[in-house]
């Protein structure tokens, strides 16, 4: 017999926790770490979840069902609370009806992120109780915990996991499902949820109380305990970093905090007061550190244990002295293996033609970021979602005249409905001349294929009306809107071209489907391959980057060829996906479809 | 045979890593083990080196594995055997698969694919097992079975009765695959042969 139970990630456990706390409305955008809590949740009966175009949508849809006495989750990763913090600061002022808990799946590492900002801040800065659990056990038992301290003390919850956390995976115990106390209705209170001036100043005095009452419950609650061993170290710690502690000094007290706002400064007291000495263990920022030296308490934090990056158990021993005589291995000298395009990607296509029109591109966020990487080379920014449409407006305003054709920015269709619109609207309002490259692959493909409002489906996979990019720019007032198909390089490029260098603001939609949708992979593929008595040795179709394609040298000391070439080309047919797009690289018409071996992919 | 273990699942999006150290895990749990895994989703599974951490015991905290401290890795794709090195130690196992897929560095003739791999491995890890997965895999007439045939290598050197993995390969995949898992899967036993728990050296197909 196998065991019937199952691992859960991180993520699957929040899902679950929601699930089981009555949760009934759900919303978020997809995101690396995030993104697997609300396709789990979807999966459940009586849920209503969804994918919003982005994060500040997804909590304001949270909220409003909270106001209607629903209990609600809204789940992002760290840098899509920065894009909800809008709504986040105001709602710790209106407080709740029905409990509301929003998660942020921070990345410390930058697995895949462009930062690692610490989201515990905004617990402090939003003025929100905050939950961090170690393991996905915890995260069941949290998610439930932070929709009864929602309700009862009248505020939105901060439950923060890390990658480690979202995508670790460990045992739960199920519990059943328990819809919340509140009854569903609409109720007017205007000094509640109207937040007027003399309406918030008055909430503001009660979020001041609520927080101290927050505090004395942090003092009582079971999340925060003493797990007392040998006191001549003690150690205060939260989430993943409580694991690596139990694993590097089973023997050692420890105060580990499952509420890491507002702190218990009571406990924390007596911990150091027992203890030898005190190292507070955190990744990131000093947070707790900060805490409980302004406590006048002495301790170790960020002296010894590094701020950047993730912990582990080899890392802390090591701040701590403890890993001499272990000697480790060298790392063996490789070739790196970055991520890459898959073979076939459509933004292969743009990016090679972009790659000769000699632009500055300024980007956004999504697989084509990988486009900044050789040997395509052609995307030169990257900062947030939308940040490429917006940045080459201001690119083009400050170099005036000499900008002229020199900037264009590239999205992804799913980022340009999160944050792309609004910079379009400025490019047309304030008479600038850019021209936005929408790569429209018809989903979000970093984060695992989520549908978007223009996939036309919703995340249950029931039909919704499919937003129309091109009918959105033109409403817009983008005059002239192209679409191109991106794997025919040259009549993409010879349109790139025109458009760049039209005094006018334009959108080129680049439309076909990402490889890894069904649509595509279901299909019949036929591979090329390369006829190496034609092939000319020139390399030029190395220039675009597909994993099918290598470069294979002569042997040494052959001179059979009479040509001066020094290799050839070659495609490999199982990895060949048939797109065609190195056919416009070759100038001597040397690839070619291999009908022979046409493959069911 | 221990009762406690790390093992570190490496390779190339794509291969089937994350599926295979969850049979792996599932077989574990059946045997009555307490098990931590992690891994790593979103940009680096695009064609980028993947990695799974997998650790089984009485009682597991951290779901990483220590540096120095894995006793098997299983290295889905030739040259990335020798990527995590730091993790190993000299008492660590390897079974290593001895297809190569080519990172585009080396595919545009900017570096050099690694020649001697499984040498270079042996001279710090004695214990290698080099297996032709995909040839294997070939030879059953599905190249995606590959990751089945190294789960069956693995499951050589783990405390799980052999009928747990073909009871969760009927539960876990589709109907239509429980045949060519169950081959792949035995195909990956006979491989290591039951002297594994040994760590003779053994390799099998060609080592490249």
């Amino acid at each position: 017999m196998t065991d019937k139970r199952q691992l859960f990630s991180g993520n699957e456990a929040i899902a679950r926790g929601a699930y089981e706390a009555g949760v009934v409305v759900a919303s978020a955008y997809p995101g690396t770490p995030s993104t697997e809590i609300m396709q789990s949740l979807s999966h459940y009966p009586g849920v209503y979840t969804e994918w919003a175009p982005n994060e500040k949508v997804a909590l304001e849809v949270a909220l409003g069902a909270s106001f209607a006495g629903g209990r609600a989750l809204a789940a992002m990763k760290h840098v899509g609370l920065n894009v909800a913090a809008d709504p986040l600061f105001t709602a710790a002022y209106t407080g709740v009806r029905g409990g509301l808990v929003i998660v942020t799946a921070d990345d410390p590492e930058m697995h895949s992120s462009q930062n690692e900002q610490d989201n515990r801040n905004y617990a402090f800065a939003a003025k929100l109780p905050m939950l961090e659990p170690s393991d996905p056990a915890e995260a069941l038992e949290f998610t439930r915990l932070a929709f009864a301290i929602s309700e009862e003390f009248d505020t939105p919850v901060l439950l923060r996991s890390t990658t480690r956390l979202s995508h670790g995976e460990g045992l739960l115990s199920l519990g059943e499902r328990q819809l919340g106390p509140i009854k569903l209705g609409l109720v007017k209170n205007p000094e509640k949820f109207v937040m007027l001036p003399a309406n918030a100043r008055k909430r503001r005095i009660e979020l001041a109380a609520r927080m101290e009452r927050l505090g004395r419950f942090a003092e009582s609650t079971s999340i925060n305990r003493i797990e007392w061993g040998k006191k001549e170290r003690g150690f205060i710690t939260s989430g993943i970093s409580y694991l690596y502690i139990k694993e590097a000094f089973p023997e050692a007290s420890v105060l580990k905090l499952g509420m890491v706002y507002p702190l218990p400064e009571g406990l924390i007291k007596a911990f150091a007061a027992e203890v030898e000495e005190l190292f507070v263990v955190e990744e990131l920022d000093p947070f707790i550190e900060l805490r409980v030296k302004a406590l006048g308490i002495n301790c170790h934090g960020k002296d010894v244990i590094p701020s950047r990056g993730e912990l582990d158990t080899y890392k802390l021993k090591k701040a701590l002295g403890e890993s001499e005589g272990t000697a480790l291995f060298e790392p063996a000298a490789i070739p790196p293996r970055p991520p890459n395009f898959c073979p076939g990607c459509p933004h292969r296509g743009v990016f090679y033609a972009l790659s000769k029109l000699h632009v500055f591109v300024a980007g956004d966020i999504g697989c084509y970021t990988m486009a900044a990487q050789k040997p395509l080379s052609s995307l030169d920014t990257c900062v947030c979602m939308g940040a490429g449409i917006s940045g080459a407006l201001g690119m083009e305003k400050a170099l005036g005249k000499e900008g002229q054709g020199k900037v264009v920015a590239v999205i992804g269709d799913s980022t340009f409905l999160h944050s792309g619109i609004t910079g379009l609207i400025d490019i047309v309002h304030n008479r600038g001349c850019i021209t936005v490259i929408i790569l429209d692959n018809r989903t979000t493909a970093m984060t695992g294929h989520q549908p978007t409002a223009a996939t036309g489906v919703t995340i249950r996979g029931e039909s919704s009306p499919a937003l129309d990019l091109e009918a959105l720019c033109r409403a817009v007032g983008v005059k002239h809107v192209y679409k191109v198909d991106p794997h025919a390089i040259e009549a993409t490029q010879k349109i790139l071209k025109r458009e760049i260098n039209r005094p006018e603001p334009s959108v080129v939609i680049a439309e076909a489907p990402c490889v890894l949708l069904p649509e595509v992979t279901s299909k019949e593929r036929t591979a090329y391959h390369v006829d190496v008595e034609i092939c000319q040795g020139c390399g030029a179709c190395l220039k675009i980057g597909c994993p099918a394609m290598e470069w294979v040298p002569l042997p040494k000391g052959s001179s059979a060829t009479a040509r001066k070439r020094k290799g050839h080309a070659l495609i490999s047919s199982s990895v060949c996906a048939g797109c065609g797009q190195c056919t416009y690289l070759c100038k001597s018409d040397a690839i070619t479809r291999e009908a022979a071996h046409a493959r069911q992919r | 045979m221990q009762d406690s273990g790390n093992i570190l699942f490496c390779g190339v999006g794509g291969q089937g890593i994350l599926l295979a150290s969850n049979i792996t895990a599932a077989a574990l749990l059946s045997a009555g083990y307490a098990v931590k895994k992690s891994e790593i989703h979103g940009m680096a599974q695009r064609g980028g080196a993947v990695v799974a951490h997998l650790r089984y015991g009485k009682e597991v905290f951290s779901p990483l594995i220590e540096l120095g401290t894995a006793h098997m890795q299983v290295a889905f794709e030739l040259m990335e055997s020798l990527r995590y090195l730091p993790y190993l130690n000299r008492n660590s196992k390897v079974i290593v698969n001895t297809q190569r897929i080519l990172p585009t560095s080396v595919t545009t003739g900017v570096e050099k694919y690694p020649a001697d791999v499984p040498e270079q491995l042996r001279r710090v890890v004695p214990s290698v097992f080099a297996v032709d997965a995909l040839e294997e895999a070939l030879a059953l007439g599905e190249i995606r079975s590959a990751n089945m045939v190294l789960v069956g290598c693995l499951s050589r050197f783990l405390p799980v009765p052999e009928g747990i993995y073909y009871e969760l390969i009927r539960e876990k995949m589709p109907a239509k695959l429980h045949q060519l898992n169950s081959e792949a899967f035995r195909r990956g036993r006979e491989i290591i042969g039951s002297d594994a728990g040994h760590g003779s050296e053994q390799s099998t197909g060609s080592s490249n």
